[in-house]
């Protein structure tokens, strides 16, 4: 029931509206109730409203408002690109990504692919009844 | 020293505002140059001489004026053109035809006509779709492309897709009609031929790459969940 994440000086989040939709951003510093102050590695450093950011799990230690080349030194110190590519949100956004740009000719393949998947795991399936029954 | 090699040449006279130019027309006089080519002709303007156009033969007057003044038809310099071809549709693009008898087939593209149609074929012996024109409209491209540089598709223009024409045979109904009909049914040889060389080629570098050939047999059509306008072909 206790709010897990907080919004903190270092916190990484995920824009969920606007220009920058879908990308990771720190949080560097808090203007006021609404609004955080963000910066990212391939932008430039700008408020945006706490409504059009998610908050992850992911924090890295820096101080307010720091320069480019230490933001990005502390996200490599963290590691923090392999971190959200592992965590489980982070693999289900790239899934997302990868069938949105997916070729008329890639669908065909997967679902050919798919089919051979169901059948070798019916044969399984039923091998496994036989033992049973029998 | 080519010609092709000039630079494009900059304005004499750029404007200041539209309308007005940044130097006087003396000013102007003097950068053309136009007193050096005057002094070089011995104080005055070089001048052609008029040449002497051929006495044009007299016209008779017309037999017939019309009664009220006949309007001139508006000048027309439009040049037909074959359709703009979508930047996305190369040669060896496998397309995927919307509507008619081949609706759903995925197929590959050849060339465009000077009509504007696209010639496409299935292959004949993956799909059945025979060398045929589909028009541009009709026809989704996807970003697949096929190895196409060993087909020649030179000879294929829309002449050879016309409907042939018949001499008029009025005498003789009844047995006559059944064997024209008889004969007009199987295809000419020499276009099955056609088909099948520009077939070959395209056969074999379809089935270098695994799962093309049974993906051009398959007829592609909308599922569940598919909006069209997110999918990327």
């Amino acid at each position: 029931m206790p709010f897990k994440r907080y919004v903190e000086i270092g916190r990484i989040a995920l824009v969920n509206y606007g220009k920058d939709y879908g990308k990771l951003v720190v949080i560097v510093d808090v203007i006021d109730q609404n609004r955080a102050l963000v910066d990212a590695p391939d932008m430039v450093r700008g408020q945006i409203n706490f409504k059009r950011l998610t908050l992850t799990d992911i924090k890295i230690d820096i101080k307010r408002v720091p320069n480019k080349k230490t933001l990005i030194a502390a996200l490599e110190a963290a590691d923090v690109k392999n971190k959200w590519e592992s965590s489980s949100w982070g693999r289900k956004l790239i899934v997302q990504k990868k069938r949105a740009s997916l070729n008329d000719f890639d669908r065909f393949k997967i679902m050919l692919a798919k089919i051979k998947k169901a059948g070798v795991v019916r044969q399984e399936l039923a091998k496994l009844k036989k033992e049973t029954t029998a | 020293m080519a010609p092709q090699q000039r630079k494009p040449h900059v304005c004499r006279n750029p404007d200041l505002i539209r309308g007005v130019g940044k130097y006087s027309r003396s000013k102007m006089y003097h950068k053309r140059g136009l007193w050096a080519i005057k002094a070089k002709n011995g104080g005055a303007f070089p001048k052609h001489e008029k040449q002497t156009v051929a006495a044009a033969p007299t016209e008779k007057p017309p037999k017939f004026y019309p009664a009220d003044d006949v309007k001139k038809p508006l000048v027309n310099k439009r040049k037909a053109r074959p359709t703009k071809l979508r930047a996305s549709i190369t040669p060896g693009t496998v397309l995927i035809i919307l509507a008619g008898r081949f609706k759903g087939k995925r197929v590959v593209f050849l060339k465009q006509l000077t009509s504007g149609l696209l010639l496409v074929t299935g292959p004949f012996k993956i799909n059945g779709v025979p060398l045929r024109r589909v028009n541009q409209s009709y026809v989704i491209a996807t970003s697949t492309k096929v190895d196409i540089s060993g087909v020649n598709v030179e000879k294929f223009d829309d002449k050879y897709f016309g409907k042939k024409v018949e001499k008029k045979k009025k005498k003789g109904e009844g047995e006559f009609f059944e064997a024209e009909k008889a004969e007009k049914n199987t295809l000419p040889q020499d276009k099955k031929d056609d088909q099948k060389s520009v077939d070959a080629a395209l056969i074999q570098s379809i089935e270098a790459v695994p799962d093309l050939k049974s993906y051009l047999g398959a007829r592609f059509s909308l599922k569940a969940g598919m909006k069209p306008h997110e999918l990327v072909f």
